[in-house]
């Protein structure tokens, strides 16, 4: 047939964007209303509740800061690889993408050893309403890394064989990926302070 | 079970439309080959998803509508055993077919959430926006074709696991209502757990959608295709879409919330001081019981639009081409409908104004209702006013277009009292509201969706439906609808709530039971006047006249500038789009039509 | 002798001071939409009558001229502002909003809501309500009512049973024991969600004695339908002298608070 679809490598010239990038960003929308949502009900039951519990008496700083650094870095290692591929090196991209990777792995087996230090104490997240949101909302944000390590790990492997084929395309699957990524770690950037400090 | 039969009948219409499709490309456009179940199952072509998606989202209908039909056995002549099939029924169902007040309440709350979530918005999105979308925009395809059908195989899952959520031996489906209120739904038995995994996934379902179809009309509208010559139905879709977009994710953040209240004892919804079954429950309390509703509203009234708007798009369409004659308004139209999409974010706690509310927040939610209620009028008066002038054809998709009009401005008149918060005190929670929205969503949506089909089967199948059968079906369905929900005003006047397992236990309801009566008599005789449309349907998909024409209601919009039925990839060659929409009748023009797609 | 009240097919009667307003804006409105819906519904017949097809008549490509439409659309749109800000908002105001303060009122009583049934409770002459704690729900105190506290030595506690006086304002704060409930009085046009974790004042005053039905208007599980309890508008004399009759009758029971 004579058509195909138009814009998965160009930019649309009203938009200036392509179809994976305007995707990325529309999902992107719905993650902040998700995300907002829980936000939202975290101050509803916070200014509803008698007596609400400091983060930081409770969960483990230390942990929750190194994290922190463990994704901001691995955002750096994400655009690395991004700009690896703007610059035609493929084997620089399967390293910077393999170390985003490996620090979002990192990140979640701390994540791991603090849950199961909370358990080990008691802490559950039917202990009390403050442990109930943390447990969500870090959950879901867990979920979110492990769908990102999915991806990233598609692209890294099976998935990068688009770039002998097609580099261009490739290369905006790894941008569209690298938004995704930005924004889970954003998302933690707000959980942190939210949950460990306030 | 009804989710499988619907994959099946999927399977075999779009096979069906398929070898049909093989025999109009023999023209020399071949395809390199796909195997079976790559072409029908797992298909990535938007047209055999649309497909997939209608047909599913019809027998889910059809199964809400039984539902609600064994229920309307209860409400006229409660406690007596349902005849005929009341042998089939469980123990724990209604022994002796004599339903149960728990089963009438997994009715009541399946009814309404498969209805909406799998019935009404997978048809008008899924398969019509799917469909019909593309091929108006002049697109090869939607932009994302393999999350398309994901979109569509998750749905499936969400609704195969509502529809098993029946069997569970241990209480049944939910029960708490479609809205499921906590902490009633947080103490509910399991039924409740499967529903929420369900809507998880539908949520899940739509947001893929939604992503796919604005991506699809923002990049891949074919040259000349402004946005200001989009097909109302276009806009329609496009604002859906944002909403499904926006307003989803609270409810999955809810029911994520819900969830975990369920299976991690949390006590997100539920207070301090929890006495339940006459006992202190083991919680450890401080939640808040409103956030859900908040939450929920929040999605749930855009979500009515999103019942609505599609509809409208698909009125549109029939009105201009059956009046032959351009659409008054048009451009008002498309600011009213992005208006009513930007306002439906801000009038959520109109269901919310029984719960305590003070001046302020009344006063706020009553005003944004107010407001929102002027571009519905704007919508409407500019569609009746396209009548005027026109040389209108009453062809059967045009009978159901034309009877949304009085419909809609019942149901959507009956919103006025209910978003004034003052007269909402006697009516909330009653059956006026019932009525209100039925007259929105079924003489109205739902007969929206039915002109469409009639409107678009020829192009889908390459085929016409019988005229007479059409007829009986829209004059029954016409005059049955308002039997079943007019009465519903009465009663709710009267003061019966809904949700009543049986409203004779009130002197107020009581008094208005020979209305229930009607009622239930006029969904028993619409139910009857659909076998018309069922045989009509299947009769028609293999024995129907054949169409001799590629545009058989010589329409202007450019899926009919496809071959019969479209094949892969639509369109024989890229289309260009010269003018808006709907130039019919223009004068100095010898036919009374000029296509988009023709210079 | 109480007078013999009619249900029927519109509103139910209306006993209350404030109902009135409310059926005023009901009724009120229902004519405008009645107006509204006549007004289009002719324009569209008359429409799909003139212009039907007919062989060798074209279609108007223009279609109508005039702006009459959006003077129609203002004229509605003023409607709708004359019903919020004129009638529905101060209605509000008066009868949902600003509760009257327990000195204000001439008697103050709670009901709490559980599955499913209404539990009223009455301070009784002290006019002060007994301390409760949730964990002391039992089938015999179904409000788990603190025993031994002096405030709640007079109360009284009944079930179903709602007795208020006739011209005399009452304050009442609802609660749930459990899942949200409505309390809702159809012939006092007063309706108010019982939420678990919350309490709501909501007031109203009589104009008339009589008996009539409470009726739960929110699903609260398989007995939704038979939640219904019994109210009576007394006359000041009956409303204590069955106030007496119901302290004589908790005395006889056992104890327990
Ligand atoms: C498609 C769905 C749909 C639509 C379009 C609407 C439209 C509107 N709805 Fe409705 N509504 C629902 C579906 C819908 N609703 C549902 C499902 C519920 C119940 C949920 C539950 O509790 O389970 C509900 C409940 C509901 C409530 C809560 C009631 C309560 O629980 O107490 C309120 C209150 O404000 C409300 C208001 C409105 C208003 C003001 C509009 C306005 O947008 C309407 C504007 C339209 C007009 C004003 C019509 C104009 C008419 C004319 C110009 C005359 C035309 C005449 C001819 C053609 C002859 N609706
Ligand atoms: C889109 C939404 C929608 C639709 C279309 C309908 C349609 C109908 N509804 Fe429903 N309803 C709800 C949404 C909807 N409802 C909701 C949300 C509730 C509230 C639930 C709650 O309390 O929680 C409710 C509640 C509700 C009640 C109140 C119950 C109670 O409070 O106890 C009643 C009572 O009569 C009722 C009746 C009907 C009837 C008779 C129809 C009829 O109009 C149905 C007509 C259906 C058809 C005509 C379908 C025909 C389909 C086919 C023929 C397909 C053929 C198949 C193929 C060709 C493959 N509904
Ligand atoms: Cu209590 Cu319904
Ligand atoms: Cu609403």
């Amino acid at each position: 047939m004579s058509m195909e679809i138009r814009y998965i490598e160009e930019a649309h010239p009203e938009t200036g964007l392509n179809n994976s990038k305007l995707g990325i960003w529309l999902f992107l929308a719905s993650e902040v209303m998700l995300f907002g949502a829980l936000f939202s009900s975290y101050i509803i039951l916070r200014v509803g509740s008698a007596d609400w519990p400091r983060g930081a008496e409770i969960l483990s700083i230390p942990m929750a800061t190194f994290n922190t650094f463990a994704l901001i870095a691995s955002s750096v290692t994400m655009v690395m690889s991004w700009a690896s591929l703007k610059l035609n090196d493929f084997g620089k991209f399967r390293l910077y993408m393999g170390l985003t990777i490996l620090l979002a792995f990192l990140f979640l087996v701390v994540k791991y050893f603090e849950y199961t230090a909370k358990f080990s104490h008691g802490l559950y997240p039917s202990t009390n309403t403050f442990l109930a949101i943390y447990f969500t909302i870090t959950g879901l944000h867990g979920i979110h890394i492990l769908a990102g390590i999915i991806v990233n790990g598609y692209l890294w492997g099976p998935g990068s064989t688009l770039w002998t084929t097609k580099p261009e395309m490739f290369t905006n699957r790894v941008e569209a990926a690298g938004l995704y990524w930005h924004f889970v770690d954003l998302v933690w950037i707000f959980l942190f302070p939210v949950l460990y400090l306030l | 079970m009804s989710a499988g039969g619907g994959l099946y009948l999927g399977l075999r219409i779009s096979f069906q439309t398929r070898r049909w499709g093989t025999e109009s490309m023999s023209d020399g456009h071949h395809h390199e080959e796909l195997p079976f179940w790559r072409k029908y199952i797992f298909s990535v072509d938007h047209k055999v998803i649309g497909i997939q998606y209608a047909v599913t989202s019809l027998v889910f209908l059809f199964f809400g509508f039984c539902l609600m039909m064994l229920m309307r056995w209860q409400l006229a002549y409660p406690g007596q055993p349902i005849p005929f099939i009341g042998g089939l029924f469980s123990d724990a169902t209604a022994p002796g077919g004599v339903m149960l007040p728990e089963y009438y309440n997994q009715l009541g709350a399946m009814h309404g959430t498969i209805m909406v979530f799998l019935g009404v918005v997978p048809l008008s999105v899924g398969g019509f926006g799917n469909y019909i979308m593309p091929l108006q925009i002049g697109a090869p395809d939607m932009a994302f074709p393999k999350l398309n059908m994901a979109s569509y195989w998750v749905y499936l899952i969400g609704g195969t696991i509502m529809v098993l959520s029946f069997f569970i031996p241990e209480g049944g489906a939910a029960q708490s209502g479609w809205t499921s209120y906590p902490p009633l739904s947080v103490v509910a038995q399991e039924g409740q757990t499967w529903w929420l995994l369900g809507m998880l996934f539908l949520i899940f379902s739509s947001l893929l959608g939604s992503v796919n179809f604005i991506t699809t009309i923002m990049h891949l509208r074919a040259p000349g295709m402004t946005m200001m010559r989009l097909p109302f139905f276009v806009w329609a879709q496009f604002v859906t879409s944002f909403l499904l977009l926006l307003a989803f994710p609270p409810l999955q953040a809810a029911a994520t919330l819900q969830f975990m209240d369920r299976v991690f004892a949390t006590s997100f919804f539920l207070p301090t001081g929890l006495v339940v079954g006459g006992a202190p429950a083991a919680i450890s309390g401080g939640g808040n019981p409103l956030l859900w509703q908040h939450l929920f509203w929040f999605l749930a009234h855009p979500e009515v639009y999103v019942l609505i708007l599609p509809a409208f798009g698909i009125i549109t369409e029939i009105i201009a081409n059956n009046t032959r004659k351009p659409l008054w308004g048009y451009k008002s139209m498309v600011y009213a409908i992005c208006f009513l999409g930007f306002m439906s974010f801000v009038v959520w706690a109109h269901h919310m104004f029984m719960t305590g509310m003070g001046n302020f927040m009344s006063m706020f939610f009553q005003t944004t209702t107010m407001i929102i209620s002027i571009p519905s009028v704007i919508l409407l008066t500019a569609l009746l006013i396209s009548l005027w002038g026109g040389a209108i054809r009453f062809t059967v998709p045009m009978l159901f277009a034309l009877a949304f009009l009085p419909m809609f401005g019942i149901g959507g008149l009956t919103g006025l009292p209910l978003g004034l918060a003052s007269p909402d005190i006697h009516l909330h929670d009653t059956y006026y509201v019932i009525g209100h929205f039925h007259y929105v969503v079924a003489p109205g949506t739902l007969f929206a969706l039915f002109a469409g089909i009639y409107y678009w089967f020829p192009k889908a199948v390459g085929r016409h439906t019988n005229v007479w059968l059409g007829r009986i079906h829209f004059y029954g369905s016409f005059v049955c609808a308002n039997l079943v929900f007019m009465p519903m005003f009465f009663q709710g006047m009267a003061g019966t709530s809904r949700r009543l397992y049986d409203q004779t236990f009130y002197t107020h309801g009581a008094a208005v039971q020979d209305l229930t009566i009607l009622s239930s008599f006029g969904a028993w005789g619409l139910g009857f006047f659909q076998l018309f449309f069922i045989v009509n349907f299947f009769v028609s998909m293999f024995a129907g006249k054949k169409v001799e024409s590629d545009n058989p209601w010589d329409a202007t919009t450019l899926e009919w500038a496809t071959p019969t039925p479209p094949p892969h990839g639509n369109f024989l060659a890229p289309p260009k789009c010269y003018r808006g929409p709907y130039e019919y009748s223009v004068p100095g023009m010898s036919a009374d039509f000029q296509p988009q797609g023709e210079v | 002798m109480d007078k013999v009240y009619e249900y029927g097919w519109w509103l139910p009667p209306d006993v209350s001071v404030h109902g009135h307003r409310i059926d005023l804006i009901i009724n009120w409105l229902h004519w405008f939409m009645l107006a509204l819906f006549v007004g289009w519904g002719v324009f569209m017949v008359y429409t799909l009558i003139r212009f039907r097809a007919r062989p060798g008549v074209a279609a108007d490509y223009k279609g109508v001229q005039t702006h009459a439409s959006s003077y129609i659309e203002g004229v509605v749109a003023l409607i709708e502002v004359i019903f919020l800000v004129g009638l529905s908002i101060p209605v509000w105001a008066d009868v949902k909003a600003n509760p009257p303060s327990p000195s204000e009122a001439d008697v103050v009583l709670r009901v709490v809501g559980e599955q499913f049934a209404w539990n009223i409770h009455y301070p009784g002459a002290d006019g002060k309500f007994s301390k409760t704690d949730a964990a002391l729900v039992s089938q015999s105190n179904p409000l788990g009512l603190v025993g031994g506290d002096p405030d709640g030595a007079d109360d009284i506690v009944t079930l179903n049973q709602l007795h208020f006086p006739v011209g005399k304002k009452v304050l009442l704060n609802l609660s749930s024991k459990d899942v949200i409930h409505s309390f809702w009085l159809p012939t006092m046009r007063v309706k108010q969600d019982a939420i678990p974790g919350m309490t709501v004042p909501l007031w109203f005053e009589a104009k008339d004695t009589g008996q009539f039905e409470i009726a739960c208007a929110q699903l609260c599980g398989l007995g939704h339908y038979r939640m219904k309890g019994y109210f009576s508008i007394d006359t000041p004399d009956e409303f204590a002298k069955w106030l007496d009759e119901q302290k004589a009758s908790a005395a006889t029971e056992d104890d327990y608070y």
